[in-house]
């Protein structure tokens, strides 16, 4: 059994009335790469301030590396390092100049600051371009950065909340490759969030999170094996009638959206040629693929999470505790 | 150790940015310097033409202004450093100060430390004008300029970190500023005597903290005779020792509350 570098139990944060984390408890074990997926304003970011000693809970323990976050912020704090979700470097220093600010706030001894400088600098591939002023970093060379700076104090765990949000593709997967890599070499733990489900997919672990609670936690694998077998989407004019021919047939419960019909078979390429030879409803199309997190959130929810990503419901929620956060303004 | 530490880098910080930003650094000499010629120039031959100047003193208005706007320049660039910490909470860098393992109060005195080395910074440059209004300085005077400046702007450093501290965007900070800023200004002593003022205008001349910074600046540079120009505080002349105690004595408040404000940061 592993040692669990973070504990929670039972944590609860309002903002006024809005419950933004609902009695969350969960172990990361040391050395994991630990997600949290879920769709904005779900309150992934939100557990992380309480993790990093940012947000205090409203009640509930935390405990980071052994010490608590309320009564043992300073230790808290040089135990984890940090990607915000929002960019946090000095714009107007170059990238040794961020470096070294990080290494003397958390205490890095003189002895080896600069050689850990340039080590996190080169991980990440920046060695060459450090003299430049950062605001001259395209988008994904400042997040490299931030995460070769969030690594400079040998953090127990590394947060990455939202890591590769509004970058393009090929600069996600390049930041992805580095999480990997890093991962690889250090005994680090990485506890991520995100709301793009091919990413948390790279975890050991995920907790998917929807209104503050904690609707499943599991491996992918554990998460895809809920589904319980591959899915099959027919296309067809008549949704109504393959639903009714379907149960009629096969004793399954199909369900409809915009893509089609949709239902889960223990076996794919079995089912489909059974299908065939004996279906009267007019089908378009027949598609079967392997279940991915986005059924399983789908499943755990009723909802898709990428519609919820920009959805109204959401968007409510996280005005809401933007505004609730803005006016209380302070925690002691 | 570790606050030190970290008080150390965010000073360093602070000039570093300072350095870059060479623009500011001119620019901000532009206001001073247009108030000293014209202002200054038109002013002293309209005094005399008056025949009301401060030559009896043995100096002309322009002379008299001098201190005056070395304690602008301070005063201005002082309390506009506020404005660093708007703009770190707008790019985000202030959270990666609020996380880090320091102590808010080290924060809080780092920044009144990066700023007030500036603004003592340019109120040093702004010396350097002295000979071209006619005023001579000597190495002592100097010296002594350049401690009651730091302490001065320390003040009036926390000050504006206190201000920053609670207001989350750039407007309203301007906003604040500029309802803050002139006030402190012009109800001090930079552009004229305290000396038979209207009673309203020459209390509020007292209330006001910038007023024994500025006097101590005037009574260090227009010496031996400006006796004549310094604040009365209930009957007894101000002496330099005394303007900048009480000057220190704002700064402290504004030092505590900041630290305070800073402590309770979200």
């Amino acid at each position: 059994m592993k040692r669990h570098i973070i504990e929670v139990e039972n944590l609860v944060k309002r903002f006024g009335d809005l419950v933004a984390v609902d009695d969350i408890s969960f172990n990361v074990e040391e050395g994991e790469i630990f997600g949290f997926l879920g769709p904005n304003g779900a309150g992934k970011t939100t557990t992380i301030n309480v993790l990093c000693t940012l947000f205090k809970p409203t009640s509930g323990r935390a405990r980071l590396a052994g010490f608590d976050v309320v009564r043992q912020q300073n230790q808290v704090r040089r135990s984890i390092g940090l990607v915000f979700q929002d960019p946090s470097l000095d714009l107007r220093l170059n990238a040794l100049q961020n470096l070294n600010f990080h290494a003397y706030v958390y205490g890095v001894p003189r002895a080896v600051r600069k050689k850990r400088i340039e080590e996190v600098l080169r991980m990440v591939e920046l060695w060459d371009r450090r003299r430049e002023e950062v605001r001259n970093f395209s988008g994904g060379m400042r997040r490299r950065l931030e995460i070769a700076r969030g690594l400079l104090h040998y953090p127990k765990v590394l947060f990455l909340d939202e890591p590769t949000l509004g970058l393009d593709p090929q600069t996600r997967h390049h930041i992805w490759d580095y999480i990997l890599h890093l991962r690889k070499r250090e005994s680090i733990t990485i506890f991520l969030t995100t709301h793009y489900m091919d990413e948390a997919g790279v975890a050991d672990r995920i907790a998917i999170i929807d209104y503050g609670k904690i609707v499943a936690l599991d491996t992918p694998d554990a998460l895809k094996r809920m589904i319980g077998g591959d899915i099959i989407t027919l296309k067809t004019e008549n949704a109504e009638a393959a639903m009714a021919e379907i149960r009629h047939q096969f004793g399954i419960e199909a369900q409809k959206d915009s893509q089609g019909v949709f239902f889960e078979v223990p076996n794919g390429e079995e089912f489909i040629p059974l299908l065939v030879n004996n279906f009267k409803t007019d089908l378009h199309s027949i598609s079967m693929r392997r279940p991915t997190l986005d059924d399983v959130f789908l499943k755990l929810t009723g909802r898709e999470i990428r519609e919820e990503a920009g959805g109204e419901a959401a968007m409510r929620r996280q005005w809401a505790m933007y505004q609730a956060r803005d006016h209380r303004g302070r925690f002691g | 150790m570790s606050n030190l530490r970290a008080i150390y880098i965010i000073w360093y910080r602070d000039l570093l940015r300072f350095w870059r930003d060479k623009a500011r650094l001119f620019s901000s000499f532009v206001m001073p310097f247009l108030f000293l010629v014209i202002f200054g120039t038109g002013l002293s031959a309209s005094m005399l033409l008056l025949g009301r100047g401060t030559e009896e003193a043995g100096y002309n208005y322009i002379q008299f202004l001098f201190p005056g706007i070395v304690g602008m320049i301070v005063l201005f660039t002082a309390v506009m450093w506020g404005v660093s910490i708007v703009w770190d909470r707008e790019f985000g860098f202030l959270k990666e100060i609020l996380v880090a393992p320091i102590s808010r109060a080290a924060v809080a005195m780092g920044k009144t430390l990066g700023g007030a080395t500036i603004a003592t910074v340019q109120g040093t440059v702004m010396l350097v004008f002295a000979p071209f209004v006619g005023v001579s300085l000597s190495v002592s005077q100097v010296l002594l300029l350049i401690v009651l400046m730091f302490v001065f702007a320390c003040s009036i450093t926390a000050m504006g970190i206190l201000i920053a501290s609670r207001i989350k965007t750039m407007e309203a900070f301007q906003v604040v500023m500029q309802l803050l800023l002139f006030p402190l200004f012009f109800l001090s002593p930079a552009r004229f005597p305290v000396q038979n003022l209207p009673s309203w205008l020459g209390t509020l001349v007292r209330i006001n903290p910038v007023s024994y910074g500025i006097d101590s600046f005037r009574q260090s540079i227009l010496e031996p005779t400006s006796a004549n120009f310094g604040i009365n505080l209930f009957g007894h002349p101000m002496s330099i020792a005394e303007d900048i105690l009480l000057v220190a004595l704002f700064g402290l408040v504004m030092v505590l509350l900041a630290v305070w404000s800073f402590s309770t940061q979200e």
